[in-house]
């Protein structure tokens, strides 16, 4: 079974980015759950969410202490929280800084993959939305997912003329990482 | 077919294939995305039912009430303080036999507030008058639904379907949904046995003196003890045509050589059987019985299940304050005035949305391994705060 823990702030589409990996790996034929902890429900305060993909049924419903991988939606949550905690050795964390990851005080022995999500999505999308670039930026890095199950999932959720815009930010983040983890 | 959806959104439409004529509620954290995905359905047309907006879940509650006492098959939705609002009329519902079925999306209860998952909610209201089955996962919640439905208006007894708040409600996960014509032939329409009408007048709810009150209520603690044939055959024929069993009233796990049983009842049982699979591995004779539906208590299917054992702990999200966990003192009462009985333990976990990890589960099981000794632990505590506390006072 992997796990995966995401760390943002309420509004960054979290939760969705979550059911974005679990609904891309059920297209694999793996058994796939996301669901969240909320702190209070108001925009800007720290989610996390989680997503478990394992080829047999999942039971188990506690918190994940041990993921195999890291999303973080918003740097700024590295001051004051400890967001590699537990995170096994050799772990993908997938980070939206422009900046370099070397600047983000993450300790050794992970692979850290910095992508610009917030300035891709002004550029390409228009809005500030980063949860399909995060997603694709994981997808690149990891190569877990799926892209085709992964545009199939965002298509669903978002058609029209905005959910192409953000297929297209998702595909440059997928290609962007190839190579970058460090 | 299977698909990837989210706890909430998935009994939303279960409740939509039940094609209940009234639905009526009052959103509240975590129950919003079940009443939201049916205003949903209402509004795109594929829900053909009243939906009726209340300012209230009192009033909620008091729609479905004169709503199922004219017939028609009502649904509502609740948590927690809603809940608890709603409880005048919840006795009302059952005292009146009327076949109503809510979903209680559960969550602990105020003060402090709150709005994460325990079950105290739903567990402060099980003498009320209603059958109450709690949901292991999200599929299990979507299809008790159906079965609550058939289970309700063949007994004339409203059923709440609960299920853990956030931790099922809000978990995304694969799911099976019948279609709509499947569904019909499970869940055929709603014929009341009586119902309000112009046409023939009549009285619901009306005052019973000490003459008669306690006939009336013991007709419906009688209906309450003789409900157990209908839950099993709702569970027997749902297998039967659905393919997927999860229990009758009960269900075990591993229990039928195993030395500890550990008891409990929603979502906490999948973190279980995952930490039974891995102390079986290391060699230790532990087992599971799920308890689905509180009321009517399974008394005789519990002892039956239970008595073997060595050990028996009860872990549940809830507590009787000055007493213990709830469903661990009824399940005591199952071994009243038996001959031998297993050391029966209380464990109360998982309070106000704290985590139950599966290495928990794990040191509950190995100390009743080790120590049958009736005890009442509460696990998880920070016990540094609780001595602060203590020493201030």
């Amino acid at each position: 079974m992997k796990e995966i823990r995401i760390h943002g702030r309420g509004g960054q589409g979290n939760v969705t980015l979550g059911e974005f990996l679990a609904e891309a790996a059920f297209a694999g034929g793996l058994y796939a759950q996301a669901f969240p902890m909320f702190g209070s429900e108001r925009h800007g305060a720290p989610v996390t969410a989680y997503v478990r993909i394992s080829d047999r049924p999942i039971r188990l419903r506690s918190q994940v202490y041990e993921p195999d991988h890291l999303i973080v939606q918003d740097m700024s949550l590295f001051a004051g929280n400890d967001l590699t905690g537990g995170l096994k050795e050799g772990a993908l964390v997938v980070v939206n800084t422009s900046g370099p990851v070397g600047d983000l005080g993450i300790a050794e022995g992970f692979r850290v993959v910095g992508v610009p999500a917030t300035e891709l999505a002004l550029e390409v999308v228009g809005k500030p939305i980063i949860n399909t670039i995060m997603v694709g930026a994981f997808a690149g890095a990891s190569g877990e997912i799926e892209m085709d199950a992964l545009e199939k999932s965002v298509r669903e959720r978002y058609p029209g003329e905005l959910g192409e815009r953000e297929i297209v930010a998702m595909r440059r983040a997928f290609e962007m990482v190839q190579g970058a983890v460090r | 077919m299977r698909e990837m959806m989210e706890g909430s959104s998935a009994v939303a439409e279960s409740v939509a294939l039940c094609r209940p004529k009234v639905v009526c509620a009052y959103p509240i954290t975590p129950q919003t995305h079940i009443v939201e995905r049916l205003a949903r359905l209402h509004a795109e047309g594929r829900l053909d039912a009243g939906y009726v907006l209340a300012e209230s879940e009192f009033t909620a509650a008091s729609v479905v009430l004169g709503a199922s006492a004219t017939g028609a098959r009502a649904y509502t939705a609740s948590s927690s303080q809603g809940l608890l609002l709603m409880t005048e009329v919840i006795f009302n519902i059952a005292g009146m036999r009327l076949p109503v079925v809510m979903t209680v999306a559960n969550r602990a209860v105020s003060a402090p507030i709150n709005i994460w998952n325990d079950q105290q909610d739903s567990m402060s209201l099980r003498d009320c008058g209603w059958i109450q089955m709690y949901a292991e996962d999200v599929q299990e919640a979507c299809d008790m639904h159906l079965q609550a439905f058939r289970i309700a208006e063949s007994l004339n007894i409203p059923v709440m379907v609960c299920m853990d708040g956030y931790i099922l409600t809000h978990a995304t996960e694969p799911v099976d949904l019948p279609s709509a014509g499947e569904a019909d032939s499970y869940l055929p329409p709603f014929e009341p046995r009586f119902h309000l009408t112009p046409t023939d007048p009549m009285t619901l709810g009306a005052m019973a003196g000490p003459d008669a009150y306690m006939e009336v209520r013991m007709l419906l603690h009688r209906s309450m003890q003789q409900a157990a044939g209908t839950i099993r055959q709702a569970a027997v024929d749902f297998h039967e045509m659905f393919g997927r069993y999860a229990g009758a009233q009960l269900d075990t796990y591993h229990a039928d050589d195993a030395e500890v049983l550990l008891v409990s009842m929603g979502s906490l049982l999948g973190t279980m059987k995952d930490a039974v699979d891995e102390l079986r591995e290391e060699g230790h004779p532990v087992g599971i019985v799920k308890v689905r539906t509180i009321r009517p208590f399974p008394r005789s299917e519990l002892h039956d299940a239970l008595h073997r054992a060595r050990a028996v702990g009860v872990v549940e999200k809830d507590i009787s304050l000055g007493l213990e966990g709830i469903l661990c003192s009824e399940i005591r009462s199952a071994f009243c005035g038996a001959a031998e009985t297993p050391g029966i333990s209380s464990f109360v976990a998982g309070l106000g949305g704290r985590d139950i990890r599966k290495e928990q589960i794990k040191e509950i099981a190995l100390g009743l391994l080790s120590d049958n000794t009736c005890r009442v632990e509460v696990t998880g505590l920070d016990h540094e705060v609780l001595w602060r506390a203590h020493e201030e006072e």
